[in-house]
């Protein structure tokens, strides 16, 4: 396939993707919104009030970065892991396997998918939460590529966990029993100095904590973490993804006999 | 000009250990219209796996249209459009977009995309379905649309897989006239059909596969020729008196106004119209007792041919 052909295949994939999330958007977009706008006004503002300041701002203003990083995380993830399943599913995924394109623009493509819903749903969220708060950003550039790598690399581990997927089942239990408890556990509505030594040593292996200072770092200016530590850890797990997921397309694995 | 498809000694064993191919060679000239027959579980369908690319093979060569499938798998791609033998859509699409992604994947723009699946879903009869969901769809509509989007990217060989299966007289013929129509134009067409009397219809060759193994093949006027036997019955205006017999044809008599008549290799009717003519009885019409294609299966899978 020449690289115009790659383009067109590229984009194919990524409009499926697109108009298939929004097509369903109450589903894929409008609880984010709901779910979010809960934990502002329970855990930002009635309890929030009571708590005072954390990481030297407003308890409002730290929860902000980890609730949007959350959704983030979880849509971008939700979105490569329901679609890439579901078409194995129902084995439409034999139309992509069938044609001449190329394994990278497959793992793009869905990718690409992925990341459009986890920006989509940060746009909206923040937008929530410029009712609750204001939002003055320390770094674009750190908000940006966090949002970018952390979008990429969630989306990628939701094409793994499809492939090795057999059920609906091991579709949810990834998010239901590692992502959700790990992005509680990364930070979002704590300062990991409030852990004792053992519990905060016990964070770093977290690669959430990370995924959510950085994200913190660039909106507030504040991080429990070094954020060159916090790049080089997205960066690690977004191209041990992607290489992992390559490397599944390319044996087949559960995908052809 | 090269063969459309030429596969060498090919062979797969899946990993439970299965042989599904004991090594195949297969010839299929471009422009052919070429029937893969078998029993169920002998070949046919993991053959098609492997030149789709969702089967992977253990041994042996595939070239499609002259190319290597292990040297340039996708260039071969884009020359064969595959027509599975299950449904494979995502349900809750349309009809449009199952033929735009299609050929996305093959690196179609989108504004030649939808002229060509406006052109194949009027030329399969299902255009006034363009913006339905794949869902609302009959059994029939989904066989006509896998065609439509095995087409899309245009290719040059159309290989199906029991196209037919579940279609209804009426739509079967409309789709055997538009295979006919495409093959015309050029295009190759390899299918595997459990229709005996398709295949005979419609192609040209045919290959006979069983247990993994090619078993016979060749023009299927020329396999047809080489029947031992064929039995014909005869519908008669009158009575056929009983005990009627004619030295050298095995003759019985079904029911007092048909006889079925067993040729040899090397008979004719003529003798039995004239000694039935001879009776006074009249033939009004005559058909074969069972499918010609169907016997010559049966034979070859038999070893009796």
């Amino acid at each position: 396939m020449s690289a115009y052909e790659q383009w067109i295949a590229f984009l194919t994939i990524m409009r499926k993707e697109v108009r298939r999330y929004l097509r369903i958007w109450t589903q894929t977009l409008l609880p984010s919104a709901i779910t979010m706008s809960l934990y502002f006004l329970i855990f930002g503002t009635l309890i929030g009030k009571r708590i005072g300041t954390m990481g030297g701002v407003s308890y409002m203003e730290f929860v902000v970065p980890g609730l949007i990083m959350m959704a983030i995380i979880t849509n971008s993830y939700a979105n490569v892991v329901g679609s890439f399943f579901g078409a194995k599913f129902n084995n439409s995924i034999e139309e992509l396997l069938v044609s001449p394109t190329p394994n990278y623009v497959i793992v793009l493509g869905y990718a690409a998918g992925g990341v459009s819903r986890g920006i989509l749903v940060s746009i909206i969220v923040t937008s929530v939460a410029l009712f609750f708060t204001k939002l003055d950003i320390h770094s674009w550039f750190v908000v940006v590529s966090v949002v970018g790598l952390t979008s990429i690399a969630f989306s990628l581990c939701g094409l793994i966990n499809a492939v090795f997927a057999n059920t609906f089942d091991d579709v949810n239990i990834v998010p239901t029993f590692v992502l959700t408890p790990l992005t509680y556990l990364g930070g979002v509505f704590y300062s990991l100095d409030l852990l004792p030594d053992f519990w905060a040593g016990i964070s770093q292996i977290n690669p959430l904590v990370y995924v959510v200072n950085a994200f913190r770092f660039g909106v507030l200016g504040v991080s429990d973490v070094d954020i060159t530590v916090s790049f080089t850890m997205l960066i690690g797990l977004t191209l041990i993804s992607f290489a992992y997921a390559m490397h599944l397309l390319r044996a087949g694995s559960r995908l052809r006999t | 000009m090269s063969a459309a498809l030429e596969i060498s000694n090919l062979q797969k064993t899946y990993a439970n250990g299965f042989e599904a191919l004991k090594g195949i060679d297969l010839k299929v000239e471009e422009g052919d219209f070429f029937a893969l027959l078998g029993p169920n579980g002998a070949g046919k369908s993991t053959t098609i796996g492997i030149l789709s690319s969702l089967v992977s093979k253990s041994e042996g060569s595939v070239k499609i249209c002259g190319i290597d499938i292990d040297e340039d798998f996708s260039l071969a791609k884009k020359q064969i459009g595959i027509v599975p033998q299950e449904f494979n859509f995502n349900v809750f699409e349309n009809v449009e977009d199952v033929l735009i992604h299609q050929a996305g994947y093959y690196g179609i723009p989108i504004s030649i995309a939808r002229e060509r699946a406006t052109y194949y879903l009027e030329k399969l009869g299902i255009l006034d379905k363009q913006h339905v969901q794949m869902r609302m769809l009959s059994g029939g509509m989904k066989r006509r649309l896998m065609i439509a989007r095995a087409l899309v990217h245009e290719p040059r060989v159309l290989i199906l897989d029991e196209p037919t299966a579940g279609v209804d007289i009426e739509m079967r013929r409309s789709m055997y006239d538009f295979l006919r129509e495409t093959n015309a134009e050029g295009r190759t067409i390899i299918m595997t059909t459990h229709y005996l009397e398709e295949a005979e219809l419609l192609c040209r060759n045919v290959a006979i596969i069983n247990q993994g193994k090619i078993v016979t093949r060749g023009a299927i006027k020329d396999l047809l020729r080489d029947l031992n036997s064929e039995t014909f019955l005869l519908d008669t205006q009158d009575e056929i008196p009983a005990g009627t017999a004619i030295a050298g044809y095995t003759l019985r008599q079904v029911e007092p106004h048909c006889l079925e008549v067993e040729l040899a290799k090397g008979q004719d009717l003529a003798p039995v119209f004239a000694a039935l003519s001879q009776a006074g009885v009249t033939v009004v019409s005559m058909r074969n007792k069972e499918n010609r294609l169907e016997r010559m299966f049966v034979n070859v899978l038999e070893g009796a041919s």
